[in-house]
């Protein structure tokens, strides 16, 4: 059987295996992704119910786990409205234009050593041109929905995303400055070493780190800064018009860069898959070793407490005021990550310039 | 100098995690939700539920369509018609009661001098049928009977406050 599905395989010419593969890594990334987004919804329902002292959902399923299946099947089936006077391509066409640049970014995330799908050069530069892209699902929809509450949200969004886009960009180049590299998987192991967490650049670039999960928590629209939906002034904003699928489409994105940012900041600041021990302490035993060293579990769990902070964020901070988020932006996580930016240049050209590689 | 120190207490997010150390420690509090269907929350002995009229122990009803209760009700959702039996006792020959207009105060009860028409503890109704929020008099009588020991011991632990 195997050898008549080898031999079957053999037979293909080269480009359909190419593209057969392909097909099958990206489904390899998409499917735990997306699973993982319809957990973090419920992950988010049950920690934010914690911190109020309630229990969350635990009707569905055993302790409520099957709840976000749920979810899925109520959005699946619930009609797609488009409001008459909207137009119809480019509602349509709004939260794709969302959704795809959210999954795209994955393709260059390594997960492990050898574990990604496209090592390419400029990976990093990639990434912030696709993070970018995601704003314009968010006018688009706006634009299109014809609804005076989309188009403010959208507004408030594009503005929002442009001026975090500065800090965030910014305090990648204070990474790409230790680093010495745009490419992703030399980013991590330019932060491996003999002394385990302490060579992770979230010690020397502090700031940066915290500027940067900052403003990945603005770019994605989260909660302090959820503005652009802002449920008590604008309805929902952006997306107030959507149902069904297409609202589905639009929850998928925002988690999907939930996760995204998640796994950046991990891959830039916290050492990727890189294990906080320093490797001569790992000791050479079949599962302990494994599981101290290195390896994808060490990314998941940086991606998970750095998902975790992001709902402890929406538990814990009131919705920021407009123009203070535009301060925020402009006048303190600017100067601030500048002022890094320089204090890393300099430190380069000192005796202390290990510190910073 | 206290510029200088809320600056700081602000720039270095000292009291952004101060407030999350609030959320923190409540993540580890013991919940407060009661799971509803599963566990009730206890009620008073003068909880104003669904109605019911009860009957005495020999089965006869009691009550004698005196029509206090439907001269109380300050929301008019008594409607109490009385005829002469065979036996020549005064009864109600039709005695219903809207749920839709009742506010639930419990002056029927109150004003009832044979204890007849009474507030169960029961909460838990609904409707499905147009019309079905008028409860007929043996709707009333049902209730009455399926509550008969609730509806007793109600009265026994309020009766000293009376």
């Amino acid at each position: 059987m195997s050898e008549l599905f080898l031999s079957a395989w053999e037979g293909l010419p080269e480009w359909t295996q190419f593209t057969a593969l392909s097909v099958a890594k990206i489904v390899a990334i998409m499917v735990p992704l997306i699973l993982a987004v319809a957990y973090l919804t419920f992950a988010e329902r049950k920690v934010i119910g914690y911190m109020q002292v309630r229990v969350g959902p635990n009707r569905v399923g055993p302790r409520g786990w099957l709840q976000p299946i749920a979810d899925v099947v109520k959005l699946l089936t619930k009609e797609i409205i488009v409001p008459t006077r909207a137009n119809r391509f480019l509602f349509i066409t709004a939260p794709l234009l969302a959704l795809a640049p959210a999954f795209v970014a994955w393709s260059v995330i390594p997960f492990t050593d050898t574990l990604v799908l496209a090592d390419i050069d400029a990976s990093l530069l990639f990434i912030l041109a696709l993070t970018s892209m995601g704003v314009y699902g968010v006018i688009v929809a706006g634009w299109a929905s014809n609804s005076k509450y989309a188009f403010l949200g959208s507004m408030r969004s594009a503005a929002q995303i442009v001026a975090y886009e500065i800090a965030m960009g910014f305090a990648l180049v204070g990474v790409l400055m230790a680093a010495g590299s745009l490419n992703l998987r030399e980013i991590v192991l330019a932060q491996a070493g003999d002394w385990g967490f302490l060579e992770w650049y979230v010690l020397p670039l502090l700031p940066l780190f915290v500027v940067y999960f900052v403003a990945g928590v603005a770019e994605t629209n989260r909660a302090p800064f959820d503005v652009a939906e802002g449920e008590s002034e604008i309805v929902a904003g952006f997306h107030v018009e959507y149902s069904g699928v297409a609202f589905a489409l639009f929850f998928l994105a925002e988690y999907t860069n939930m996760i995204l940012i998640s796994t950046l900041a991990s891959i830039m600041f916290l050492g990727g898959w890189l294990s906080p021990l320093p490797a001569a302490w790992v000791p050479d035993v079949p599962v302990l070793g494994a599981l101290l060293g290195s390896g994808f579990h060490w990314l998941l769990a940086k991606v998970s407490f750095l998902l975790f902070c992001f709902l402890w964020f929406r538990a814990t901070f009131p919705r920021y005021r407009y123009d203070q988020i535009m301060r925020l932006g402009w006048k303190v996580f600017i100067p601030v990550t500048l002022v890094w930016i320089v204090l890393i240049g300099v430190v380069h050209f000192t005796p202390w310039g290990f510190i910073v590689h | 100098m206290q510029s200088l120190k809320r600056f700081l207490n602000s720039f270095l997010l000292i009291e952004l995690l101060r407030g999350m150390l609030v959320t923190g420690r409540h993540l580890f509090r013991p919940k407060v939700t009661v799971q509803y269907p599963d566990e009730r929350t206890p009620t008073s002995p003068r909880f104003r539920g669904l109605h019911a009229l009860r009957r005495y122990p020999n089965g006869e009803e009691r009550c004698i369509a005196c029509k206090l209760c439907e001269a109380t009700c300050p929301a008019a959702a008594i409607t109490i018609q009385s005829d002469v039996r065979p036996d020549g006792s005064r009864r109600t020959v039709r005695y219903e009661i809207d749920l839709f207009k009742c506010i639930y105060c419990g002056f029927c009860e109150e004003s009832c001098p044979v204890d007849s028409i009474v507030e169960t503890g029961f909460n838990e109704f609904h409707f499905e049928q147009r019309g079905d929020h008028v409860i007929k008099k043996e709707q009333l009588l049902a209730l009455g009977d399926r509550f008969e020991k609730e509806i007793a011991a109600a009265r026994a632990a309020d009766a000293k406050y009376r």
